[in-house]
């Protein structure tokens, strides 16, 4: 053993220093990336047939930006993405906040369907809302946009709003209820103090939250499939209906903005919030 | 302390009103109906008289849909285990890693979970083909050594045939594994990242080796983590719908196929409520298995 690599030998618990383990992960990570990767190569490939490497070209992003249709669904994405993300943080917050102050009879069975959503197989959702919307609430047909995206937009928020609840619930455990209480003393009304001391302790957990069901929501597909008419496609729906028929140059050219589109956000949510260990771990969340 | 309701009746009305309203509205209510429609019964093209009969579930574990739901188990259950294998170096990996390399490698493990589902499907589907990107590797592979073949004398090989990775079992187990594996690191790192450490020097300290360091102090003591991981990674591969439809062929069919067949062609809706509550008892039973597995081993220790 030469004196550089003993001065470097790694300590008994440093697993990473660790040429079996850091192989492991080289190939994880080529599991989980090799397909993403080769995927938005070769939307840039000149050739119809997708295989070979032919050359450089913006075609088919050319070709994706024109589709209507696709366009139309990724708009339609993006639209139910925003509007049910910020329905399910004011309704996930409320639920966090009234299940983190008060105690009242009932309170596990609320606490038991709050997690029901997230839970229940994606499959019996999406079930149970196509049959709610066809015999209860049957949506009219034909609303101007975005009113006809209605169906989708209550879907989704019913199966994020629980998250964000979750999220913010796991907030709240660290505040200090002797804040609301002088805030009271001091002659603060209920509402003031909820505005200024509660609200402004749950901020980065609404932030996590609202990003949570961002991308629930854009992530969907199994709900939306059986929630969405012929005229409400969404991405992925698109995508699918794509996919069924063949591989194109084009879905990969509309993939790959997607997923550059989920890097951008993901790199804004981190900056807002420091490290992921922060947010994932159960600790470090305490500072103010 | 929490606050009774009863000190401040109009906040808690306030704020615990409307997403109950919503949940009960646009989730309890959608179920319940699909509920009551499990012991319905067709009666002409859109009719559907709830009649208490339990035919739809006597259809439902007829040997044909039952093959199905083991089928399903089975292949949850094998999704589970390669997740297991290949996440659980990968978490105490990073559990063990310095702060910033750990940020890096739970963006790495995290990214393709943002990343569009259906997307990552596709992504799968263009190297698993016939005419995909492992296939027309290996042709030029085989390519290569026929010529080579005939360069030093030999008779050369013959055309390349494409494997069949596509469209069967091996095609969904391999995309659950893809699709679910962060959904296990996650509770792995969780897991372990509490673990005390000073257990851990001490076994390597007096004597043992990593391994069994590992099999003896790392995994009893983490269990509860890994039991939630197994939960979190088989609720969703058994209810999977995507990844067989697109990846798997005629005969990987899972329960979530079935039910969307009952619902959007077959319209035998009550047989598909029927099937649907039959996966969800299956997923509220490996919940209460799960608690009662972690609530043993409180009691025990």
């Amino acid at each position: 053993m030469s004196a550089r690599a003993k001065r470097e030998a790694p300590g008994p618990l440093e697993y990473l220093r660790r040429w079996p383990l850091r192989a492991w992960l080289a190939m994880v990570a080529v599991f989980l990336y090799a397909p993403l990767i080769t995927l938005m190569v070769f939307s840039f490939n000149d050739s119809r047939r997708n295989i070979v490497w032919q050359g450089f070209t913006l075609k088919y992003y050319e070709k994706a930006l024109n589709n209507d249709s696709l366009i139309q669904a990724f708009v339609n994405s993006l639209t139910i993405a925003a509007l049910s993300t910020a329905i399910s943080v004011v309704l996930g917050a409320m639920a966090a906040f009234a299940l983190w102050r008060f105690r009242f009879p009932g309170k596990p069975a609320v606490d038991g369907a709050m997690a029901l959503p997230i839970v229940v197989p994606e499959i019996c959702m999406g079930v149970a809302l196509l049959v709610f919307f066809a015999k209860v609430l049957p949506w009219p047909q034909g609303l101007p946009w975005p009113l006809d995206l209605g169906a989708i937009i209550i879907s989704h928020v019913s199966f994020s709003f629980p998250f964000v609840a979750v999220v913010v619930r796991a907030r709240m455990a660290s505040f200090n209820r002797e804040l609301e209480e002088a805030a009271k003393d001091l002659g603060a009304s209920e509402w003031r103090t909820i505005r200024d001391v509660v609200v402004p302790h749950m901020g980065p957990s609404l932030v996590a939250g609202a990003l949570l069901a961002f991308t629930l929501s854009l992530d969907d597909f199994v709900i939306t499939f059986f929630t969405s008419g012929p005229d409400t496609v969404t991405f992925p729906v698109k995508v699918y209906s794509m996919v069924r028929f063949s591989v194109t140059p084009e879905v990969n050219a509309a993939s790959t903005i997607l997923i550059v589109l989920t890097v951008i956000l993901t790199a804004v949510a981190l900056r807002l919030q420091g490290d992921p260990a922060a947010t994932h771990g159960a600790h470090g969340a305490d500072k103010p | 302390m929490e606050q009774s309701w009863k000190q401040a009746k109009a906040v808690f009305a306030g704020a615990l009103g409307p997403p109950l309203f919503w949940l009960v509205l646009f989730f309890l209510v959608p179920l319940a109906i699909v509920w009551a429609y499990s012991f319905g019964q067709n009666v002409g093209l859109t009719e559907i008289s709830f009649t208490g009969t339990f035919e739809n579930y006597a259809r439902s574990i007829e040997p044909l849909y039952l093959k199905i739901f083991a089928k399903s188990a089975w292949v949850a259950a094998i999704t589970t285990f390669f997740c297991i294998v290949l996440g659980f170096p990968v978490a105490l990996a990073i559990t063990f890693a310095p702060a910033r390399a750990k940020t890096w490698l739970l963006l790495l493990i995290m990214l393709p979970f943002w990343t569009n589902l259906l997307i990552r499907t596709y992504a799968l589907i263009a190297v698993l083909r016939t005419e995909g990107y492992i296939n027309q590797s290996l042709g030029w592979l085989w390519n290569q050594g026929s010529g080579l073949a005939t360069l030093v004398g030999l008779q050369p090989l013959g055309a390349f045939t494409p494997l069949e990775l596509l469209h069967n079992n091996f095609a969904v187990i391999l995309g659950l594994v893809y699709v679910h594996l962060p959904f296990m690191v996650l509770p792995l790192y969780s897991a372990l990242d509490r673990l005390d450490r000073s257990l851990l020097e001490a076994s390597l300290d007096l004597g043992a080796g990593h391994l069994r360091t590992l099999a003896l102090i790392v995994v009893p003591l983490s269990l509860p983590g890994i039991l939630s991981g197994v939960l979190i990674t088989f609720i969703p591969a058994l209810g999977a719908y995507l990844t067989p439809d697109l990846l798997g062929g005629p005969d990987s069919q899972m329960i979530a196929n079935v039910i969307e067949r009952q619902f959007k062609r077959a319209n035998d809706w009550p047989f598909g409520a029927a099937m649907s509550f039959m996966l969800m008892y299956l997923t509220f039973i490996a919940i209460a298995a799960q608690g009662l597995l972690s609530r043993k081993r409180e009691v025990r220790s």
